[in-house]
């Protein structure tokens, strides 16, 4: 990677640069061997602190919380891709009675924590009568949330296509509903897609509150883990977070990809100004910003889980 | 209202540990996500590593992940004793980091390639490059977007609850192990969400206003 900020270094550059990498490296590796020196002084790599996870019962549990996890973030994902789309045709309706209390509902969810809704759900919905699994309050909580925040994202993509578009629609005879069908949303989607599966992975981070609640996921695993024999604290803390790490970087991963391919895709590029050299599509650079940027969205969340 | 005025004094210090989460966490986020902006454009690859190496890992792991890390963690290493608050402040400062650092590289990536060449251009060393041309118009770009992190940041305190914290989220299992105190775990969560969609619409609010004030006409 070249940047535009510095120049080709000359000798003086490239010897203040060997030192300032030292010292990087030198402070980077100080705070790791630190945390690594007090671990092995308070015995965390001994042999009774890993024991636990000799046992197969412990890595059949690990699968079932993951298990667990999964089927939480799958229904959740799936049906706040559902809301995202109902609740951004409400916003984009031209009439006034469906879009604005389709706008209040949205920035409302959005403004309210996922956790706050989660335990709204779970222990102040009893108070009237309602008794609700662990399961549905974090299925619900995250569907509302990621709901109202992919209709935002998908808004914004609608409305960062040319004009031309739609009119190009109306004039040869569709209606409203074949023109958001055919046209607009086809394109939106295909424009925001790497954001969409940016925010899938904030759906799946998020799972992880449903510890709180007690849902039996892979992090409330962990802390019954720590209860074990040895007290395993920090190596189910390792362990728990490798496997989160991984679902993690496997979406993030997809995701990258996703806007790659969507980047060299002459059918975007035709459509979507933003796509093409606009600084702001940066390499690397969080998808999220980019709603953020443009005018109107991403107001609450622009790089959030919603927590 | 008798949920509000019965426990005064138990909102009081709820939204006293929200605000210093939030307060504490924002500090630290700033602060480290600066270092580790600056290490993610400097000339150093291996500063550069580092620092993408420490975003990549923490942004992909929960923020509930982190909270246990360090609340439930800390303590197993022996350290001197810390409360779970100090704790749960760093746990969201390191968390939040990652996405100031990322907001600051994006902002530092929005200022057009030509305004920095023609700093070059005209002999300015890195320093000068950064501290007169790009970071007077990346600073326009990166506010709005800041702003979010700190809203997102808001909103993530809540999770503290679940980490022996007594802040806002944790007020429904006060009141309500406490039988002299009035209220149900629904009113109580109820004014919890309002306290909070109130703060966020302000923080929006002035979000708002920042965007529209420093706005880059190109």
């Amino acid at each position: 990677m070249t940047s535009v900020l510095y120049d080709v270094p000359g000798p003086r550059a490239i010897a203040r640069n060997r030192i300032l990498a030292v010292i990087t490296v030198l402070v980077v590796l100080a705070a790791i061997g630190f945390v690594v020196y007090r671990m092995l002084v308070t015995g965390q790599f001994t042999e009774q602190k890993w024991y636990v996870f000799t046992f197969s019962n412990v890595w059949i549990g690990i699968g079932k919380a993951l298990g667990n996890t999964l089927a939480a973030f799958a229904l959740a994902a799936v049906l706040s891709l559902v809301l995202g789309f109902v609740l951004a045709i409400g916003r984009l309706s031209d009439h006034a009675w469906v879009r604005i209390p389709v706008t209040v509902i949205t920035e409302l969810f959005r403004a309210v924590p996922v956790l706050v809704f989660m335990m709204l759900l779970y222990y102040g919905l009893p108070v009237i009568g309602v008794k609700m699994e662990p399961y549905w309050a974090v299925v619900i909580a995250l569907m509302v949330y990621n709901g109202s925040v992919l209709a935002e994202v998908l808004r914004a993509g609608v409305e960062s296509l040319p004009r031309g578009q739609k009119e190009a629609g109306f004039a040869i005879g569709l209606r409203k509903s074949g023109v958001m069908r055919l046209i607009l949303f086809p394109q939106a989607i295909r424009a925001m897609l790497p954001v969409i599966v940016a925010q899938l992975v904030v759906t799946m981070k998020d799972t992880a509150l449903g510890f709180i609640i007690t849902y039996p996921e892979l992090l409330y695993y962990a802390k019954q883990l720590t209860s074990q024999q040895g007290r395993p604290i920090l190596q189910s803390a390792i362990v728990i977070g490798g496997i989160y790490i991984l679902m993690c970087l496997i979406l993030s991963g997809i995701a990258k990809w996703v806007e790659i391919r969507t980047r060299h895709s002459p059918k975007v590029r035709g459509a979507v100004p933003e796509a093409g050299p606009d600084p702001r599509v940066h390499d690397g650079g969080t998808n999220t910003e980019l709603i953020a940027m443009q005018r109107g969205a991403g107001k609450f969340d622009g790089t959030s889980t919603g927590g | 209202m008798d949920v509000i005025f019965g426990n005064l004094d138990l909102w009081g210090e709820a939204i006293g540990n929200t605000l210093l989460v939030f307060l504490g966490g924002g500090l630290i986020a700033l602060v480290l996500g600066i270092i580790v902006g600056a290490m993610r454009v400097s000339p150093i690859p291996i500063a550069r590593a580092f620092g993408t190496v420490y975003v990549n890992l923490v942004r992909n792991t929960p923020l509930t992940l982190v909270f246990f890390v360090f609340v439930f963690g800390y303590p197993a290493l022996g350290l001197p004793k810390l409360s779970p608050l100090v704790l749960g402040i760093l746990a969201i400062g390191i968390y939040t980091a990652t996405y100031v650092a990322e907001v600051l590289r994006a902002g530092i990536n929005t200022v057009p390639v030509g305004q920095a060449e023609a700093a070059r251009a005209i002999g300015l060393p890195f320093g000068q490059v950064m501290t007169l041309v790009v970071l007077p118009q990346a600073f326009r770009s990166v506010v709005p977007p800041m702003m979010s992190v700190f809203i997102a940041l808001l909103k993530n305190t809540t999770v503290a609850a679940g980490f022996s914290i007594a802040e806002l989220a944790a007020l429904r299992a006060t009141v309500n192990d406490a039988p002299d105190r009035p209220g149900n775990p629904m009113e109580v969560l109820l004014w919890v969400a309002v306290v909070f969609v109130v703060l966020v619409l302000v923080m929006s609010a002035v979000q708002r206003q920042l965007e529209n004030r420093w706005r880059i006409v190109r």
